[in-house]
């Protein structure tokens, strides 16, 4: 077995999985992307297990061992989706923007902001502000999904 | 390495293994591609058949059986749950892929051209003779259970943690400290 053909089936899948997780909306999609990168390493390290003869099995034990941190994953990762459905009522990732920095700094103060008001030329950091305290006040079930203004 | 055969008469195992690669490739293009996200799910579970296939070629039993068992059986279900418990809706559904898909052609492509030129340049003239039982169970165990013990181990602690984050993150009746 030529070592190209596996190393190329195992690139073309790492490529797919590339746009799968840069072109996709809904997150769930996004890790079934990520499975297929993974699975590219998995395919890579197989094949150069078999090529370089290794008696210890490093590649095919690390295989095993990325197949189980990849269920892992899985697990942990549609627990968060879930939570996330829970309190926004979507998965799309375009719609998520609470953690995003708005493009234009925020005219007025933002009311969580922990000091009285902005210091002179403090805009990005009353925006960082407002990312860090915004994922301790989660919108309730019945809020919109849309936070930004 | 003067004693690679020629590329144009490939053996029985490589005509196989491509079938199964180009299988898989198109599999994954569908899995990503579809609009429906059910069908994705399903073009997954092929795409990962026929790399567990690709392994059995390669020789690496154990690890064709323990792909077949944990991504197809597991991750897959696990997946599809999530489907399910999130109302995705079944059928066509138009919005399924963001704004910035050129782009991600774009990235993904020059990804793929730069991969496979620098691994067709590497390893052109490499070349693994396949011989049977070197991913057996017995092999694979032998070395899990003498070398890799340690990882294993802490592998399986990861696991247990990881699995009961997921069941305080998905119960809602457990609240953080105030």
């Amino acid at each position: 077995m030529h070592v190209v053909y596996p190393a190329v089936v195992s690139a073309l899948l790492f490529s797919i999985g590339v746009y799968g997780v840069l072109a996709r909306r809904n997150t769930i999609l996004v890790l079934m992307s990520v499975e297929l990168m993974l699975n590219a390493v998995n395919l890579n390290l197989v094949v150069f297990d078999v090529w370089l003869r290794d008696r210890l099995h490093s590649g095919q034990v690390l295989t095993l061992f990325v197949i189980v941190i990849a269920a892992a994953e899985v697990g942990l990762g549609l627990a968060i989706v879930l939570g996330l459905y829970r309190n926004r009522a979507t998965v799309d990732l375009d719609r998520l923007r609470a953690l995003a920095e708005s493009p234009d700094p925020p005219a007025e103060t933002p009311t969580g902001s922990p000091s009285g008001g902005p210091r002179k030329g403090a805009a990005g950091q009353t925006a960082r502000a407002a990312v860090v305290t915004a994922p301790t006040h989660p919108p309730g079930r019945d809020d919109p999904p849309e936070v930004t203004p | 390495m003067a004693d690679v055969p020629s590329y144009l008469s490939p053996t029985g195992q490589e005509i196989v293994f491509l079938l199964l690669g180009v299988v898989a490739v198109g599999a994954a293009l569908l899995v990503v591609t579809t609009r429906q996200l059910v069908h994705a799910a399903l073009w997954l579970v092929v795409c990962l058949g026929a790399l567990a296939g690709g392994y059995l070629v390669l020789t690496a039993e154990f690890v064709a059986w323990v792909q077949v068992l944990i991504y197809v059986g597991a991750v897959v279900v696990l997946l599809l749950f999530g489907l399910m418990l999130t109302r995705a809706p079944i059928g066509r559904a138009a919005d399924l892929d963001s704004r910035n898909r050129p782009v991600a052609a774009v990235v993904a492509t020059a990804t793929a051209v730069v991969l496979v030129t620098v691994v067709v340049d590497g390893f052109r003239t490499a070349y693994a003779p396949l011989e049977p039982g070197g991913g057996s169970a017995r092999e694979i165990g032998s070395s899990v259970f003498r070398t890799w013990v340690l990882p294993f181990e802490v592998l399986s602690v990861l696991l247990l943690a990881a699995l009961v984050g997921a069941i305080v993150l998905s119960r809602t009746d457990i609240r953080g400290r105030r």
